[in-house]
């Protein structure tokens, strides 16, 4: 431990409590209360990261996680902001982006080929020729990004919670305590947060400075503590604004907090910005506030003989606390060539410092031995601002710190939508118009002196308590005064070299040069530049850049700050690990009450939507294809029954019943008798398909409607609408979770039924496509034949409750006649056969009715359904064609769309290659359609399958699929359904044919 | 995240609704021309600007109205569908 000073009083760390940590293989020690960067510092090392692109050797900088010099991982954790993470002991780390290691860094040979990798090097250079991108692109990818992810690790989970507060106060410097207190006082919940461990912000470092008073950090710690309103958290960074102060907090431990506040303050502060010149990015250069930090926080002493530079009070402050360390201050260069009028100034002459007025920090020279600093060049400046490197004079030191000025940490009130204007007299951006119930306070809002910070931030903490109508109705309290006298910052700390390597940007090594050369290339705006030199691109988003980046740019096209603009920091303000991000998720699902039984069985889950139904039911010895293929034998064979209880159930009641049906369906249901079902088919105002189902006809203004498992949440939606648009007298409740279904299929579906029921199941009584409301196995039913599968069934809905117990009087009942539970495979292969469409599956979201071979489906000569008038326009264009002579068979097509969704064979009898839904069909090298549905039928012992195809391919037609592997398999178009055309096995005989005919053309 | 005022439930995170699409009539079927009627189905006013706009409150199954400036995304008052007619009808 080095450099670790005396204890002190106020310092954070905890020396009863030492932690041992390595970094790059070497064993460190340091105390509880270290961040990362504290500890290594008071180790001694200097080199602590590589820069991004020319991998130059850095240390610590901002110590406020300002820049991303000491990033560094610990095994599974990547990317840890050393600046700001606590020392934990046992900890491996890492220093990023090096190759073979931080000292001897084979990518150092950037920093020496520096001059042949310009701005925009990598945009310019590895674009051509095109066949050698894949090659650049791994070149790239590898040199670029930060940390190595390692897989075997396992996932960390992060927590995820909900906040709500009536002001949120945003830092806990003297103004946001000052806020949070006057808020709290006044009634007002509020919640007040602070990136450090500890609260007191400026209060905690920079003693000398602002003229914070003894005992005010008490004071206000104080209030705090005493007042119960007020939740303060540490560690915790407010990331973002989104709408209705809406703020992620982020807590490295605990995860991501959603806090809704009723208003915002945000004290956030001001971060201190560097000067630009040569070699401003070598470790031991520094700001001013981060010496103050090591010092005052951690007891670490920065370096041993300094120079300051200096632009400010703060950094005659930084001076006297320097020397109060020990550290010997061999010189002050000061840019400003009135120099430090006040007593800090005065304070420091009289301690002996040599102040250079009038004098910059020209270029910073490399120790002999080691890594960092060795020297300043210290070069007086002209009159206007320029360095005179002629009357240069070097100074011995390991160290460099510079206070020339700050940034307003103004990036939440940009997000929230508040206007900021620069001020001539801080060179400081402040907010000049506010968002409703945003308010600002301290050095953010251009206010320094740290009374007039306490004022400040009662007035704003006032005034957001009111906002959510906390506290009395008196006077708005008055603003604080804003800075006076000589600006805390410096308009222009940048000082050129003719040897560059004068950063602007450290994160992504973006130089003085760069941003120079973005201009002359043609970048004319900030915004270009900041893409083009990538200046604040960087993971701390220009926090240290973005300030200077905006004066160059300023001065080199002759505009003024205010006209070259601000770049606005993105969401999330800090880096935060994507595990924060994801927290933790959370998927309804949803089970229907047969699911116990199902598992039982053996049934393996598959997910429709939230719900899970089961695929196949697994037998003991046999695999997935022959389970399958037993359940479908038993449908085809026997009987089978599946949960069909996932299927919307909508009820439509109510005298205008009838007419939203009308209007909802393409079909014509003012016939359909009571007692019977009909098909149908939803479109939208497009004339696309959207959902079908069966349409029961209870009773004269009352029927039951089935859609689909997927659909039937945006189909009751869409038809509560219309009943308002409409002013429609009927009601649709949606039954979906209310009622439990299942599908009794198969040649002795009947007898299995029989045992349970009281209704007459003859033929006569109950013929295909009826439907009949009576007891099945003691409970209330509704029953309904229809024949998806293609087999004789029936669609059993029970009340949920009641679900369990018919189902299993279906399989005691079933089980001489050998019932058998089917999934929802052996349900697709069956309807395959008979060609029936399953909507989502086999349409898409453009398909029309006639592409699907459902135009029979469709009445365009009854009064009105929604997609109607879109598909008599479509049938009228296909017309026309035809009366010009129907030459050209694609445009008949267009009647009903340029497609059309056909049935098809494979010509291998299925031993090849075997396509799967989704493969394309391809012809001469071009997509000409896609395949729908594929399945082995044992009925027909084929492959057949569903496909969209150009829409004059007819019966016998043939045509290829690529398969995985690109494998063209050869197909057949055949006619559909492919098995039992005449529908004889699902109704009696003699009936009329209602079901599926197969389209029109 | 944005807060919407269903008129039945008050206000309530927007995760909590569906957006509808603008409020825009049909035009009658019948007598629209066929660009008249595709204009309807196909085209949508993409301009910032005050919108009455569909939503509707999952959880309670309620469909509504929100006055919404598709700009500024500031929402200046919600109603069910029925009453603003109403009212515009009573106010003249």
């Amino acid at each position: 431990m080095a450099r670790r000073l005396a204890p002190r009083g106020g310092e954070w760390i905890d020396r009863n409590r030492p932690l041992e940590f390595s970094f790059e293989g070497k064993k460190h020690t340091g105390f509880a209360g270290d961040t990362i960067s504290s500890a290594l510092w008071a180790s001694g090392r200097r080199l602590l990261g590589r820069s991004f692109k020319y991998h130059r050797p850095r240390g610590v900088f901002s110590f406020a996680d300002h820049d991303v010099n000491v990033m560094v991982q610990d095994r599974a954790l990547l990317n840890i902001r050393a600046d700001v993470t606590p020392l934990e002991g046992g900890q491996k780390l890492k220093a990023v982006n090096t190759v073979g290691g931080l000292k001897m860094d084979l990518g150092q040979v950037n920093n020496r080929l520096a001059r042949f990798l310009p701005v925009g090097f990598y945009y310019k250079s590895f674009h051509k020729p095109a066949k050698l991108f894949p090659y650049y692109e791994r070149l790239i990818r590898s040199a670029a990004g930060l940390g190595s992810v390692t897989p075997g690790e396992g996932r960390r989970h992060w927590g995820k919670g909900y906040g709500f507060a009536d002001v949120l106060v945003v830092g806990a410097g003297p103004s946001g305590l000052a806020a949070a207190s006057a808020a709290g006082e006044a009634g007002a919940k509020v919640v007040l947060v602070d990136e450090n461990a500890r609260p007191g912000g400026t209060l905690t470092y920079a003693e000398n400075a602002s003229g914070g008073a003894d005992g005010m950090l008490a004071d206000l710690l104080e209030r705090i503590e005493n007042n119960p309103n007020v939740d303060f958290r540490a560690d915790t960074v407010a990331s973002a604004h989104f709408e209705e102060h809406w703020v992620p907090l982020v807590h490295r431990e605990h995860g991501m907090t959603k806090l809704r506040a009723g208003s915002v303050v945000v004290a956030g502060g001001a971060m201190e910005q560097p000067a630009v010149f040569r070699n401003n990015d070598m470790p031991g250069v520094m700001l001013g506030s981060a010496a103050q930090r090591l010092i005052h926080r951690y007891a670490v002493k920065p370096f041993d003989r300094g120079v300051v530079l200096a632009a400010n009070s703060d950094a005659y402050g930084v001076v006297l606390d320097l020397l109060k360390a020990g550290v010997e201050v061999a010189a002050v260069a000061d840019l400003r060539h009135e120099g430090e009028q006040s007593e800090l100034g005065d304070a420091v002459r009289e301690a002996g410092v040599r102040v250079h007025t009038g004098h910059c920090v020209y270029e910073a020279k490399a120790a002999k031995k080691g890594a960092g600093v060795g020297g300043a060049v210290i070069a007086p400046l002209d009159v206007q601002n320029n360095a005179v490197p002629s009357r240069a004079f070097e100074v011995g030191c390991d160290g460099i710190c510079m206070s020339v000025g700050w940034a307003a940490n103004a990036a939440l009130l940009a997000q929230s939508g508040c206007r900021l204007g620069y001020s001539e007299d801080l060179h400081q951006f402040v907010p000049a118009e506010l968002a409703d119930g945003i308010f600002a306070a301290g050095r953010v809002n251009g206010v320094y002196r740290a009374e007039d910070k306490v004022r400040d931030g009662e007035r704003a903490g006032t005034l957001a308590a009111r906002h959510v109508g906390k506290g009395g109705a008196a006077d708005a309290p008055a603003e604080a005064p804003r800075h006076a006298g000589p600006a805390p910052s410096h308009p222009y700390p940048v000082y050129d070299h003719p040897e560059g390597m004068a950063f602007v940007d450290l994160d992504e090594d973006v130089q003085l040069k760069d941003i120079k050369n973005s201009i002359q290339e043609g970048f004319d705006s900030i915004a270009l530049v900041n893409r083009f030199a990538t200046l604040g691109m960087g993971p701390s988003q220009g926090k240290h850049s973005n300030t200077n980046g905006i004066r160059i740019v300023a001065r080199l096209m002759t505009k003024t700050i205010e006209e070259t603009g601000t770049i606005t920091s993105r969401p999330f303000f800090h880096p935060v690990p994507m595990g924060v991000l994801a927290g933790r998720s959370f998927h309804p699902a949803r089970r229907t009450p047969m699911h116990r039984r199902h598992e039982e069985r053996g049934a393996v889950f598959m997910r429709a939507g939230d719900w899970f139904r089961p695929e196949y039911y697994a037998a003991p010895g046999r695999g997935r294809e022959e389970a399958i293929l037993g359940e479908v034998r038993a449908v085809r064979r026997g009987v089978g029954l599946i949960d069909v209880g996932t299927l919307g159930k909508l009820e439509v009641a109510g005298p205008d019943a009838l007419e939203l049906v009308e209007r909802i369906c393409t079909g014509r249901f003012a016939k359909l008798k009571v007692g019977m079902t009909r098909y149908a088919l939803m479109t939208d105002e497009a004339g696309t398909i959207t959902d079908d189902g069966v349409c029961a006809r209870l009773s004269d203004d009352h029927f039951y409607l089935t859609a689909t498992t997927s659909g039937v949440d945006a189909l009751y939606r869409e038809m509560t609408r219309w009943v308002k648009v409409w002013g429609l007298d009927a009601e649709v409740t949606n039954y979906s979770n209310a009622f439990a279904a299942m599908n009794l299929a198969g040649p002795r579906s009947r007898g299995v039924l029989s045992v349970l029921t009281g209704l007459d199941l003859s033929e006569e009584a109950f013929p295909y496509l009826g439907v009949r409301e009576g007891a099945v196995a003691g409970v209330p039913a509704r029953v309904m034949r229809v024949g998806f599968v293609g087999e004789l069934g029936y669609e059993v809905h029970v009340p949920a409750d009641a679900g369990l117990h018919v189902w299993d009087a279906f399989t005691e009942a079933g089980e001489a006649s050998g019932i058998r539970p089917f999934g929802v495979e052996a349900q697709r292969r069956l309807r395959l056969e008979k060609g029936h469409v399953i909507v989502g599956q086999d349409t898409d979201g453009l398909t029309n009715p006639w592409e699907a071979n459902l135009g029979w489906a469709v009445k365009l000569d009854k009064p009105f359904f929604i997609g109607q008038r879109t598909l008599k326009i479509l049938e009228k264009k296909g017309g026309e064609e035809e009366q010009r002579g129907g030459e050209d068979r694609r445009l008949i097509g267009q009647r009903t769309g340029d497609r059309k969704l056909a049935g098809f064979a494979l010509l291998d009898g299925g031993e090849g290659p075997r396509p799967k839904e989704c493969h394309l069909v391809i012809e001469d090298g071009e997509i000409i359609g896609r395949v729908t549905s594929i399945a082995h039928s044992e009925a027909l012992g084929k492959v057949i399958g569903l496909a969209f195809l150009p829409a004059d391919r007819t019966v016998g037609s043939r045509f290829q699929i690529r398969a995985d592997g690109g494998a063209l398999v050869d197909a057949e178009v055949v006619k559909v359904p492919f098995y039992d055309p005449d529908n004889s096995r699902q109704k009696g005989a003699g009936q009329r044919e209602m079901t599926y005919q197969g389209g029109k053309a | 995240m944005k807060i919407l005022n269903c008129p039945i439930n008050g206000p309530r995170p927007v995760q909590e609704f569906v957006f509808g699409g603008e409020l825009r009539e049909m035009p009658d079927p019948d007598a629209a021309t066929d660009a008249e009627w595709t204009d309807y189905v196909y085209n949508r006013n993409g301009s910032p600007g005050p919108r009455r706009e569909w939503w509707y409150h999952l959880a309670s199954g309620t469909w509504f109205i929100a006055e919404r400036d598709t700009g500024t995304n500031d929402v200046k008052k919600t109603y069910l569908y029925g009453d603003e007619i109403r009212d515009e009808v009573e106010h003249g």
